[in-house]
């Protein structure tokens, strides 16, 4: 971790979204949030853009539309065109099922390779965690300490107003 | 009778888990050795799986003259099994996609199994073809790719490759659907897990996955544009197996009718199969309160919704043979319903149409027994269905002459057991090393109609709170 964090440690949803909605409005610099399911309305807490991943899938679905039908029409009528029963070389109907696989395949194996490079999930990577209980029942949020000014007892403060665990400073976290 | 009456809408999950708790009641099968019931099952299913791995070697030595195939019926028992199999694992696709587009949350509890469900009932689908094509050693050559002989290509305009592309799609898109779905719950694991090897293939195997909202973010966003791509591909690739038959010319397959028909077939089949797996593992494996009642009435009414579309698809078959006028139409329907395959033709009626009309019945779709016997008749007739359509559409074909009967011999029989003994192998497998349920998913919906923890609005949540409302 490059910025020292300072962690909060939560029991359930609505504590932690609420939490985070304080701390962003506070003017405090979330870090990361982590909760052990997918908690609808923190992105926007924490003030996340939507994802981009969206246009990811739209290209490889794209090129795997352009690969289904430059594919079909240079084989079917450049490379060897095969009489098939008097129909013409270039029949797009035929194709169309092709296509659409193509299509399926490219941008949902596309989107999910991109996922995999932009959060860095990689099989065997060395997991780090803010909390043992993360990946259980425990929420946590955390903030960056940027400079001197960061004062962890008016975090605290805040955070206890939403039922607050523990907080911790990443060191214990470590050991 | 009293009745209680709540603002809120009735709990997904019963018995008032805390998220602990949903943890522990998963990973403990997982945790737990096998019990005798599952070595039970297990030496059962494998038993069966090596006949079929017999019969399959077998057929591959000798050629599939060894099948009760003849000049006239081509094509039958083989391609009856691999339509049936492709249609059982449509319902998974239909639970992890469609319904979470449609946001039903009730698919938490069920999604999981019924995607593994899915990804088993490709394999065992896909096996017919490749035995079917006689020299399964050269398969590859059905996939176009620069070679050298010519090159020479594939026919683009035909249907059966039609059929290897959109197979090999869904295979692959279902099979990463899952385990994207899998990555958060094996980290789940990771973290619980006490034995060393334990530890070391969940770490491997979760990605580095920590719960982090910035990539729960991106992968939700992903979950969704799979889901989206996968829609229409599920209803592609029931369609395109329905035109292997419907482009041809033979009265009884040459029918427009033949891809929803052939989809909506495939979803009640598919249903039936989750529901016979889903009465079996909530009881064994303890889930009651995971998939409750309510899943099995909801999953009920998917399978009286579609097995309507396949009772008026029935009908308007009969219908369009009557009023084309045409008279190899006519004598193909008349021939399917009066002629030697009669049996098999009320069979499919009586097993798909009449009987699930008693789902109608609130009472009957609670009641654990009904509804488990219901979903074996729906498996048999809709392996009829199939059986139905290939068979009797050519077993009297234009020239009475050449009119054959079919009878399946008993390597074709035992290549049918094999697949399920592979299908039930796989599955038992399946329960005992992998999360049955998506952890992480049925925490997602535990606070749906129990927002006990709700505070009252601090700070700006009335927007947060106006969002709960919605859910």
């Amino acid at each position: 971790m490059d910025a020292q964090l300072y962690l909060g440690v939560f029991g359930n949803e609505d504590d932690i979204v609420n939490a985070t909605l304080a701390t962003n409005s506070a003017g405090y610099t979330i870090h990361d949030v982590y909760t052990p399911y997918a908690v609808h309305g923190l992105e926007k807490a924490m003030g996340l853009k939507s994802s981009r991943l969206t246009w990811a899938c739209l290209a490889f679905a794209a090129a795997g539309l352009l690969l289904g039908v430059f594919a079909q029409f240079w084989i079917g009528s450049i490379d060897w065109p095969l009489n098939v029963g008097g129909k013409p070389f270039n029949s797009l109907p035929a194709y169309l099922p092709v296509i659409f696989e193509l299509t399926v395949l490219v941008g949902g194996l596309g989107v999910v390779f991109s996922m995999l490079v932009r959060t860095e999930l990689y099989p065997g990577k060395s997991v780090w965690l803010p909390d043992s209980g993360v990946t259980n029942d425990r929420f946590v949020i955390a903030v960056e300490q940027r400079d001197a000014a960061f004062d962890p007892d008016a975090v605290q403060r805040l955070w206890q107003q939403f039922n607050l665990i523990e907080a911790k400073s990443p060191a214990e976290v470590a050991g | 009778m009293s009745m209680r009456y709540s603002i809120l809408r009735k709990p997904i999950i019963e018995g008032d888990k805390s998220l602990g708790q949903i943890t522990d009641d998963v990973a403990r099968t997982l945790e737990t050795g096998p019990t005798r019931l599952w070595w039970f099952a297990f030496m059962i299913s494998f038993s069966v799986l090596v006949v079929g791995i017999a019969a399959v070697s077998y057929q591959i030595k000798v050629g599939i003259g060894t099948w009760g195939l003849n000049k006239t019926v081509g094509w039958a028992f083989d391609i009856t099994n691999f339509v049936f199999w492709v249609g059982i694992g449509h319902a998974g696709t239909l639970i992890s996609a469609i319904l979470f587009l449609f946001r039903q949350r009730w698919r938490t509890s069920i999604n999981r199994s019924a995607e593994a469900m899915t990804v088993f009932a490709v394999i065992c689908a896909g096996i017919f073809p490749l035995i079917h094509m006689g020299r399964p050693w050269l398969f590859f050559w059905i996939a176009p790719y620069p070679n050298f002989r010519g090159p020479l290509w594939v026919n683009f305009r035909s249907p059966l490759l039609w059929d290897f592309f959109a197979i090999s799609t869904y295979f692959t898109i279902s099979l990463v659907f899952w385990y994207i779905g899998l990555i958060p719950d094996l980290a789940t694991l990771r973290d619980r897990a006490k034995s060393k090897i334990k530890k070391a293939v969940y770490r491997i195997t979760s990605f580095g996955w920590n719960g982090s909202v910035r990539t729960w973010h991106r992968y939700e966003t992903v979950y969704i544009l799979l889901a989206a791509l996968a829609t229409p591909l599920v209803l592609s690739v029931h369609s395109i197996v329905s035109m292997d038959f419907a482009t041809s010319v033979i009265p009884g397959w040459h029918t427009t009718i033949f891809p929803p028909y052939f989809v909506a077939g495939a979803i009640f089949s598919g249903f039936a199969m989750v529901l016979t797996l889903m009465i079996i593992a909530r009881k064994v494996l303890n889930y009651q309160e995971y998939i409750t009642l309510d899943h099995i009435e909801k999953m009920c009414k998917v399978i009286l919704t579609t097995g309507g579309i396949v009772g008026l698809a029935y009908a308007t078959e009969m219908f369009m043979a009557w009023y084309s006028v045409n008279e190899y139409e006519r004598f193909a329907f008349i021939n399917r319903a009066l002629g030697p395959f009669a049996w098999a033709y009320w069979t499919m009626v009586s097993c798909n149409v009449i009987i699930p009309q008693l789902l109608w019945i609130k009472k009957l779709r609670r009641s654990i027994v009904v509804v488990f016997l219901m979903s074996i008749v729906i498996n048999i007739g809709m392996w009829f269905e199939r059986f139905v359509i290939i068979v009797t559409s050519i077993h009297r074909d234009f020239l009475p002459s050449s009119w054959a009967l079919y009878k399946p011999t008993l390597i074709e029989i035992a290549t049918l057991l094999g697949s399920f003994g592979l299908f039930f192998t796989a599955f038992l497998l399946f329960a005992r090393f992998i999360p049955f349920i998506a952890i992480g998913e049925v925490k997602g919906v535990l606070s749906y109609g129990r927002r006990k923890n709700h505070k009252p609005a601090t700070i700006q949540n009335s927007e947060q709170e106006l969002e709960a409302v919605e859910i």
